[in-house]
């Protein structure tokens, strides 16, 4: 199917195409989307030791409890099986928006981020469709899009060199990051502080600067708000208004529906390594908006709307 | 900064103190008398009768364990560690002696170990599960299983015996006198000894530097320079070997205790005359005011290279350095 | 349609091994493609890793274990032949009749060597039980014996390491009087401080668990406790750290006897045999100490790769590595 072309650049946002409605600040620039993702799958290759079975003469209990004691002597057998924690994934972010993945914590949306980055541990298997700027994209030509084109930001500051200065670690040029740090507040003295000494937020700032040195058109957050206080993670979402407005896109990974509902223009909704529903912020103004089931439940966890539960989650 | 000074002079006194005791104990309750072990020695031989006799009471089975530990003790606070029956000569000028070229040939070892097993272990890290890696972790797995003195017996037999390169033995010619030895002829005689002790010491290093790296190439902070737009060889090269080094040196200044170990068994085989072979002549010629001291030297070194190691800690590392109270 | 992974299609094709299998694959991506369904781009695959064979690695376990029984019972069985001198057979090279050659007096370096690794293995054995009850012991009281206990046994342990080992060694020889109970209770008395550590912090881990919470709440004896809770827990690591104890004992064993503090001269021992091949080095007697020296090397390799076999199989956290 042609997926690139769309008739018109603006959808309104009760239309509905490739699965999703739009936002009105959701643009289709030169025809197609910023970040498109069909189909995504990551696994994991795992080792189960499965117990071999054993004939009935011998199960008597006090051979299992040794067994279950010292793995030397049970009779078992490793078997390598394919774990998918992303299953046939799709999304898309537009320029202009704002588009925020909502999962429960732990349910894999960090492999989203990471699988778009193209950051592989050794032992995943990876495939689907990416297409940025409508260009299909492959493993090699992904790692070169990072840095330049799309942004990472991480979530903590573990992911700075603890050992390395903060001005040093950026890198660059001089002129670019002193701008970047007077856009975000931040003072010329925190170059030549290590990550140890910064504060939650000035850390935050920090990792988005660091991001955004390449001049990026596209940033990936993966959880940027847990540990900072409100004011701190309204800040954060500002920022990356900003960013949005500039014409670019942001995929926002949170586990946080309220702070998506207030910042995002668009949210996916994420379950069972999957986007069940990808639909405007708005369409969560009422229930009967909403086609999935699981994301009707979301809206009825809201706290304006008294945990109310219904259906199954 | 002064209180760790007094902290650790104080754990250093309460660490020779324990060590001498247990050194005496286990002297003590040897069933070998050092005083009829030594008869025949020409030290012994060339004593007047008096001084065998004190000799007797200072060392001999007669003597209470407790007697010649306070007679050792008071004597060491005044400086003066006793007598080496197989030297004839004072302890202390033995330790200074054998202390030297001990010090040269494990200081020319773990240079050469720490760079070698560094850069091996980096490597393998990198290059975790191929075929590079297989191999230099094969090579360590062997190594930690050879007997230090057969390789140091087959080094010696290939190149000094064989090949002819090296001298077979000592640290400087037989026969030379002091003023004429040259640094060429001291150089000659280390360079087999010191290349046994750190090819066995790599394997330590080799496989620790490897799990490090290991550990650093999978961290939050490595990813993120990946996801930056570097390589997976520039994040490690500017933000690996900076996170690998203080953990390296460290173990390197910890594992002295094992380069020492080595150093005894190679200076044997080399017949090279350091504190590792005048032990065990101690121990074989029942030289026990010798072996005294020079238990407390190893016990002295060991310590002092872990407290280099406590201290690179502190003093490298940012995050303890500048909280305020570092040392 | 169809929800099915490419990668799940490759690999029936890599495990079948046939051809047909491989045709299904590349059939079904045809037809999805015909459908207007894209081709997925493979980003990632898996690394192939050699196979983490746990019947594999018993068996390496169970082999290691029986060539180092057969040494040490051969080596007995030897002992009295290792003894006996033929000097009309003295200082032969490596031949069909003697395949690690003779020394001086005319012994068959082969079999002086299997016998000297025998006792190596005995005393290897003695030393690192001894050693490892003494760990045992230790980080069990050091753990639940209280702060005072606690910081004695840590205190005597970083005493022990504060001596170089071999020094260490040395003087418990002398202190024996050398000889073979010089040589066996040293290597006894030094090696378990590692281990006494390790089994100090899994006992410690143990005792802060919930099950021994409930244990101790339902009112079980801290006897109990130790033997139902603690002892299981421990177990495996204390195994393992026995096992990988093994090489490094008899490595000691062999280096101490080499220095002259260790077994008298007439007994068959590696560290005596090489330690006598000095003196005919220079004389080309090359096997004297090439070959004993290299059976003592593939014997410490031996127990080495069994000990980390049997970790790897009780140890599952490490399996995946």
């Amino acid at each position: 199917m042609d997926t690139q072309q769309h008739l018109s650049s603006v959808h309104t946002h009760e239309e509905a195409h490739h699965g999703h409605t739009h936002a009105s600040v959701s643009h289709h620039a030169g025809g197609h989307h910023l970040l498109q993702v069909e189909n995504l799958c990551v696994g994991f290759q795992m080792y189960e030791t499965l117990p071999q079975q054993s004939s009935p003469a011998k199960g008597i209990a006090c051979k299992e409890k040794q067994t279950k004691r010292f793995g030397f002597f049970s009779r078992t057998t490793t078997r390598q099986t394919m774990q998918w924690v992303i299953d046939h994934l799709s999304l898309s972010v537009h320029t202009g928006e704002i588009l925020a993945v909502v999962g429960a914590s732990g349910s894999g949306k960090t492999l989203l981020a990471d699988a778009i980055m193209g950051l592989y541990d050794t032992n995943t298997c990876v495939e689907g469709v990416i297409y940025y700027d409508g260009v299909k994209q492959d493993a090699s030509s992904l790692t070169a899009l990072r840095g330049s084109e799309i942004a990472f930001v991480p979530q903590s500051v573990k992911s700075l060199d603890p050992l390395m200065k903060i001005g040093k670690q950026i890198g660059g040029d001089p002129a670019r990051r002193a701008e970047l740090f007077e856009r975000y507040s931040l003072s010329t003295d925190v170059e030549g502080l290590y990550p140890f000494e910064l504060s939650g937020g000035m850390a935050r700032r920090v990792l988005l600067c660091t991001a955004l040195m390449g001049n990026p058109r596209l940033i990936i957050a993966d959880e940027p708000t847990p540990g900072l206080d409100l004011e701190l993670a309204v800040q954060a979402m500002k920022d990356f208004r900003t960013f949005a407005d500039e014409g670019k896109g942001v995929l926002l990974i949170t586990h946080d529906i309220e702070l998506a509902l207030r910042v995002a223009d668009r949210v996916a909704v994420f379950k069972d390594g999957t986007v069940v529903e990808e639909t405007a912020v708005a369409n969560f103004a009422a229930p009967h908006l909403l086609n999935h089931p699981f994301s009707r439940a979301l809206w009825h966890a809201l706290p304006e709307h008294d945990f109310s539960f219904e259906g199954e989650l | 900064m002064a209180s760790l000074v007094a902290r650790n002079i104080v754990k250093f006194i309460v660490l020779m103190f324990a060590v001498s005791v247990v050194t005496f104990v286990l002297v003590g309750i040897s069933p070998i008398d050092p005083v009829q072990a030594n008869v025949g020695q020409s030290a012994y031989a060339s004593m007047s009768e008096d001084q065998r006799a004190d000799l007797a009471r200072y060392w001999g089975t007669g003597t209470p364990l407790f007697e010649r530990y306070i007679n050792w003790a008071s004597a060491f606070i005044q400086g003066d560690m006793g007598t080496s029956l197989r030297f004839n000569a004072p302890v202390s000028e033995v330790l200074v002696n054998r202390s030297f070229n001990t010090l040269a040939l494990m200081a020319l070892a773990w240079v050469l170990s720490g760079i070698f097993g560094l850069a091996m272990g980096i490597v393998a890290g990198i290059k975790q599960g191929t075929l590079i890696d297989r191999i230099i972790k094969g090579y360590c797995f062997v190594l930690a299983s050879t007997p230090t003195f057969w390789l140091a017996l087959i080094v010696l037999m290939v190149f000094a015996v064989w090949l002819g390169w090296f001298p077979i033995g000592f640290s400087a010619p037989i026969g030379k006198s002091a003023a004429d030895i040259t640094i060429f002829d001291l150089l000659h005689h280390i360079i087999l000894p010191a290349l046994t002790l750190s090819v066995v010491g790599v394997a330590n290093v080799a496989l620790h530097t490897r799990e490090k790296t290991i550990d650093i190439m999978e961290s939050d902070y490595i990813r993120f320079a990946q996801a930056r737009g570097m390589s997976r060889l520039q994040a490690a090269r500017k933000h690996g070997l900076r996170n690998l080094a203080l953990p390296a040196i460290s173990l390197q200044f910890a594992s002295i205790s094992e380069i020492f170990g080595g150093s005894v068994l190679v200076e044997q085989v080399f017949s090279y005359p350091g504190l590792g072979q005048a032990a065990v002549n101690a121990g074989v010629g029942s030289d026990v005011a010798l072996l005294v001291g020079i238990t407390l030297v190893s016990a002295a070194i060991v310590f002092g290279g872990n407290l280099i190691a406590n201290i690179l800690y502190r003093v490298i590392d940012p995050r303890i350095k500048r909280r305020g109270d570092a040392l | 349609m169809s929800r099915k992974h490419l990668f799940a299609n490759e690999e029936s094709a890599l495990h079948e091994g046939n051809d047909a299998s491989l045709q299904a694959a590349s059939v079904q991506a045809a037809t999805l493609s015909a459908q207007g369904f894209e081709l997925p781009t493979v980003f990632h695959r898996p690394a192939v890793r050699r196979f983490n064979n746990r019947r594999q690695t018993k068996l390496i376990c169970l082999v290691s274990a029986a060539i180092l029984v057969a040494i040490a019972l051969i080596g007995v069985l030897l002992m009295p032949v290792a003894m006996e001198s033929d000097l009309s057979q003295a200082r032969q090279a490596p031949s069909f009749e003697h395949p690690f050659g003779t020394d001086n007096l005319g012994h068959d370096m082969l079999i002086r060597t299997v016998a000297g690794l025998s006792t190596s293995i005995g005393i290897g054995l003695f030393a690192a039980l001894v050693s490892s009850i003494i760990a045992l012991i230790l980080g069990t009281v050091a753990a639940l014996g209280g702060k005072k206990a606690d910081a004695c046994i840590t205190w005597l342990t970083d005493l022990m390491l504060g001596i170089p080992h071999i020094v260490f060694l040395l003087l418990i020889s002398y202190a024996l009087g050398k000889g073979f109970w010089g040589v066996a209770l040293g290597v006894a008395f030094t090696h378990w401080p590692s281990l006494c550590r390790v089994i100090r912090a899994e006992v410690l881990q143990v005792k802060q668990s919930s099950y021994v919470a409930v244990a101790r709440s339902l009112g079980r004896s801290p006897l109990y406790i130790a033997l139902h809770h603690v002892l299981p827990a421990v177990l495996p690591q204390y195994l393992v750290g026995l096992i990988l104890m093994f090489p490094h004992a008899i490595l000691h064993e062999a280096a101490i006897t080499f220095l002259g503090f260790g077994l008298p001269p007439e007994q068959p021992a590696i560290g005596i045999i090489l330690s006598e091949s000095m003196s005919y080095l220079s004389v080309g007697m090359w096997w004297l100490a090439v070959f004993p020296g290299l059976a003592l090397l593939l014997v410490v390799l031996l127990f080495d790769r069994a000990g980390q076999g049997l970790r790897r199989l009780l140890d599952p956290a490490r399996a995946q590595e």
